[in-house]
């Protein structure tokens, strides 16, 4: 059968149907896997635009619980679709075991084919071989937990009111960022697990608890004057120390902050290798989709409609354009993928010069090791080529608060290769991009005040939300809050109060 | 391998509980959005859905991010003509070079309000919300005249046109089921052993005549089944109808306007409007009520819901006619003990001189004794006249069933009419 040579197209009008999704699916499938692609089974669901707006609301994922946050977001996708200010992605994919993508059913055939490409065998392969998503998520569980975590959502707006989980559930997204952790491996989430050992937490951790709140005095308390210092290291897992640590939460309230935490866990990934993953399914639906044609599968008016909505996907608007909204990742990862693939096949003394290792190796396998070791901000300092930053024109602007002008640091030139490739891998270093803020203190013996510190980078202050979202903080901690912006030499700079210092207090 | 699925026809609304979550969060602002909305409309549409726009600041969910200050390093596209160590001045906040990567939707100045529809059915929810006619009672509760027949499953008896056939054969079915089922059971047996033997072909007497034996056997049990009849008197079933008293809570409401000579314009329109609002309020929250539109001059007229709003006769002012035809049709049409009445009356206050003497008596002696509740509405913008000082007597008299309120412009008939239609927290009178 392989013998064959196939020159007839598997379909030449633009309508879907499910067999015609199959037979492209079957010939993708075959196309990936020869170029080494390596999948969760797929799930590929096709939806209504009602349903991917659905969809948008609950950040993607098939069922989520229910908050006021995810109506708003619904109300204004909604609002802007139906004024045609936008349209709605072609696909959502899910990175579960099997990984479930979303096709809508307005797409055409062709449109159909490059989606299944792009997310079913690209984000795929992504999601399954990335470290990242290796070490950092489960893909065979997260369903199962969302659908605990709905469940034990409402369950608790049943029990305790909409009103009071709501507010925890406010306090909790205000700091979901600050949810997860970057160097410590957490341990996989499995629902069954979680439902069981569940009311053997809330027990414990009361227990816990109470022995950190131990007002009765120990007997070497009597002398000296010890500074206790609670937690001994700071902590950068805000919503992990205020569940395990905040003297005055019920234990359902702890349990809302675990979920909203284990949440914001699953997603930390995603938000690390933007570029990456978006560059790496863009590449592959190019590559595939060309292969298709190669083999005469499909036809040139297939081809002309691919092409069209690949080149708007990856077209990037320089800085004066009034479309610019900074550097589109599908540009800067497809671009860099394809120059990987060009040092490997086509390398130029420059390309042997700065990536003596990845010079003319083969492509599949430089490109699999870059997917699977890397996020954003390596991949960019290891593999953006100064052929690629001439291509895009690349240049850096200095903006600094004490001098009157903007500076142009580094253009793509000999001398500003190294920099710009470092200052644009900095960028996407989710460390920089949010303020560095850890649980720095909490004063055991005392007023059970809380003190956050605020790691200062670059000199940049904290923005003007800080006020309102030390409220959350308040309100989930139960005595006072403190935040100190600190500078690299250990000065605070800036303290914020929850609640508000009288000013008196404040000349002490 | 892949796995295809159509999720078409699964359920679309899947955020609706997140989107009334939201509405109930932001009730207020779309609460003055609906008022605001309510005033600039025209008659005719006041009742469509509408756009309610609240201001960004009020739904943002905060987090920390970065302010402005400190030295910040940002990579951009498409250089033309820099070169390293060119200076130039800031852009103009929210201008040229943006704050880029997708930070400028929330921060900084000149944001837009967030802006979203709401439709009809909700717009009318939020406007007439914790409204109702005070004082309604179920009237009639005792001697109920109203029936209504509803069904309640299936009996064994009834009429031949009630009969459920589907039901009627399925109890045949069950029936001969349940009386064949010990001869099949038998027969089959039998047969299995007839089948054996004749397999075995043997040749002796005995064998034969075993044979015979069960094969009359089975002829017998046969004839005995076949004599089951297929449908039988028993296994008849008819629907079942019962009829159940309704208590009727029936309500009738008199809209009466004044339309002499000295309503100007301005005040018909406001009249209108509101009586529109009541209008739309009944037609919403009741299902069950009558109204009886009156509109005077000189002499009163019942007239028909397009004549009361769009009727351009007009003349003097004589406000008892009106009085006297309401009291009249409640007379005639509507019995107290039937009836939950209710009247509301607009005019302008201005009445032919020693006849609001007379609308006084009309109401203490005929009709507030007779209806739930009566709200007068007075439209101007001049000094108080002699009705209104007798409406005040009336309303010591009756604390309770009459109610009256003052309107200048157009943005007071909302919250009057709020103001008189609030929900009441104790019993009925």
């Amino acid at each position: 059968m392989s013998a064959v040579k196939e020159r007839t197209p598997i379909s030449t009008g633009s309508e879907w149907t499910f067999d015609l999704i199959e037979e492209y699916d079957r010939e993708i499938a075959r196309v990936a896997k020869n170029f080494g692609l390596d999948t969760y089974p797929n799930q590929i669901e096709v939806i209504t635009s009602e349903q991917m707006m659905d969809a948008y609301a609950s950040i993607g994922m098939p069922l989520n619980y229910n908050h006021w946050s995810f109506g708003k977001q619904f109300v204004e996708t909604e609002q802007n679709y139906k004024r045609g200010r936008m349209g709605l992605a072609y696909e959502i994919v899910i990175n579960s075991d099997p990984c479930i993508a979303y096709l809508m059913e307005e797409n055409t055939i062709t449109m159909q084919a490059l989606v299944i490409a792009h997310a079913c065998y690209g984000h795929n392969s992504f999601f399954k071989g990335n470290y990242l998503f290796r070490t950092w998520t489960d893909a065979t569980a997260i369903i199962d937990y969302l659908l605990f975590a709905k469940h034990y959502i409402s369950q608790c707006e049943e029990r305790y009111g909409t009103d009071e989980v709501e507010k925890i559930l406010d306090s909790c997204h205000a700091l979901m960022n600050y949810g997860v952790n970057r160097y410590k491996r957490p341990r996989p989430l499995t629902a069954t697990e979680e439902k069981e050992r569940q009311m053997a937490r809330e027990e414990y951790i009361q227990r816990h608890l109470n022995d950190l709140w131990n007002t009765i005095p120990k007997k070497e308390a009597s002398g000296e004057e010890q500074v206790i210092h609670y937690p001994k290291d700071p902590e950068e897992n805000l919503l992990y120390f205020i569940e395990k640590n905040a003297p005055l939460l019920e234990p359902w309230q702890r349990e809302i902050i675990r979920i909203v935490r284990k949440i914001s866990q699953y997603f930390y990934p995603q938000k690390q290798t933007q570029v990456m993953n978006e560059g790496w399914a863009t590449f592959w639906h190019y590559t595939i989709l060309h292969q298709l044609y190669d083999e005469g599968l499909v036809t040139d008016g297939f081809m002309m409609e691919f092409l069209h909505s690949h080149s708007s996907v990856v077209y990037q608007p320089a800085f004066d354009s009034p479309y610019f909204n900074g550097i589109n990742p599908y540009t800067l990862g497809y671009n860099m993928m394809t120059d990987i693939r060009r040092i490997c096949e086509n390398p130029t003394d420059e390309d042997r010069q700065w990536f003596p290792d990845i010079a003319g190796k083969d492509w599949i396998e430089t490109l699999d090791y870059a997917m699977r070791n890397y996020k954003d901000e390596s991949f960019i300092l290891q593999f953006l080529s100064p052929r690629l930053m001439r291509e895009l024109h690349l240049f850096a602007i200095l903006d600094d608060a004490e001098r009157p002008t903007l500076r142009v640091d580094a253009i793509h030139n000999e001398e500003g290769y190294q920099k710009l490739r470092e200052q644009l891998a900095a960028q996407y270093n989710l460390g920089n991009r949010e303020p560095n803020i850890q649980v720095y203190n909490v004063d055991v013996r005392g007023d059970r005040s809380l003190t956050l510190r605020h790691y200062m980078y670059n000199n940049q202050p904290l923005g003007d939300s800080t006020d309102e979202v030390l409220k959350h903080v308040h309100r989930l901690w139960g005595f006072e809050v403190k935040l100190e912006s600190v500078t690299p030499s250990n000065e605070v700079a800036k303290t914020f109060h929850c609640p508000p210092k009288p000013l008196s207090m404040d000349l002490a | 391998m892949s796995y295809i699925i159509d999720r078409r026809l699964n359920s679309k609304k899947k955020s609706t509980v997140n989107r009334q979550r939201f509405l109930r969060r932001y009730k207020q602002h779309i609460k003055r959005a609906v008022e605001e909305a309510i005033h600039d409309r025209s008659i005719s549409d006041i009742e469509r859905g509408g756009e309610v726009t609240i201001p960004r600041r009020d739904i943002s969910e905060p987090v920390f991010h970065h302010g402005q200050g400190g030295q910040n390093t940002r990579i951009y596209p498409g250089n033309k003509e820099f070169v390293t160590g060119d200076e130039f001045q800031r852009p103009e906040s929210g201008g040229g070079g943006g704050s880029g990567q997708g930070k400028a939707s929330n921060q900084g100045e000149g944001e837009d309000n967030f802006t979203f529809s709401i439709s009809q059915e909700e717009f009318l929810d939020f406007m007439f919300e914790d409204l109702e006619l005070p004082y309604l009672v179920r009237k009639q509760l005792k001697d109920a005249t109203a029936f209504e027949t509803r069904r309640a499953g299936y009996s064994t008896s009834g009429s031949p046109d009630k009969l459920h056939i589907v039901r009627s054969l399925r109890a045949a079915h069950a029936r001969r089921i349940a009386l064949g089922g010990g001869d099949r059971k038998e027969i089959r047996a039998l047969r299995k052993e007839l089948w054996a033997l004749e397999a075995m072909q043997p040749a002796d007497d005995a064998a034969q005549e075993q044979m015979q034996a069960l094969r009359d056997q089975i002829a017998e049990l046969d004839k005995k089944a076949r004599r089951l009849p297929f449908i039988d008197d028993f296994d008849l079933r008819y629907n079942n109808l019962v009829k159940v008293p309704v208590p009727s809570s029936k309500a009738v409401m008199f809209c009466v306007m004044d339309v002499s000579g000295s309503m100007t314009q301005s005040i018909k329109d406001i009249a209108k409007r509101f009586f529109i609002l009541l209008y739309l309020f009944l037609q919403r929250n009741y299902k069950q009520i009558e109204l009886v539109f009156v509109r005077h001059h000189t002499h009163a007229k019942e007239v028909d819901e397009q004549e009361f709003f769009y009727s351009r006769e007009t003349g003097g002012t004589i406000v008892s006619s009106a009085l006297q035809m309401t009291a009249d049709i409640i007379d005639k049409r509507y019995s107290p003990a039937d009836w939950n009445i209710y009247v509301a009356q607009a005019s302008d206050g201005d009445n032919w001189d020693g006849d609001s003497a007379t609308c006084s008596d009309l109401l203490m002696k005929r009709i507030l004794k007779k209806v739930q509740y009566f709200a007068y509405v007075e439209i101007t913008t001049g000094p108080h006249q002699n009705l209104w000082y007798e409406y005040e007597q009336v309303h010591e008299a009756f604390p309770d069933e009459f109610a009256m309120q003052h309107i200048t412009d157009a943005g007071e008939i909302y919250p009057v009419f709020r103001k008189l239609f609030e929900k009441r927290t104790e019993g009925a009178a």
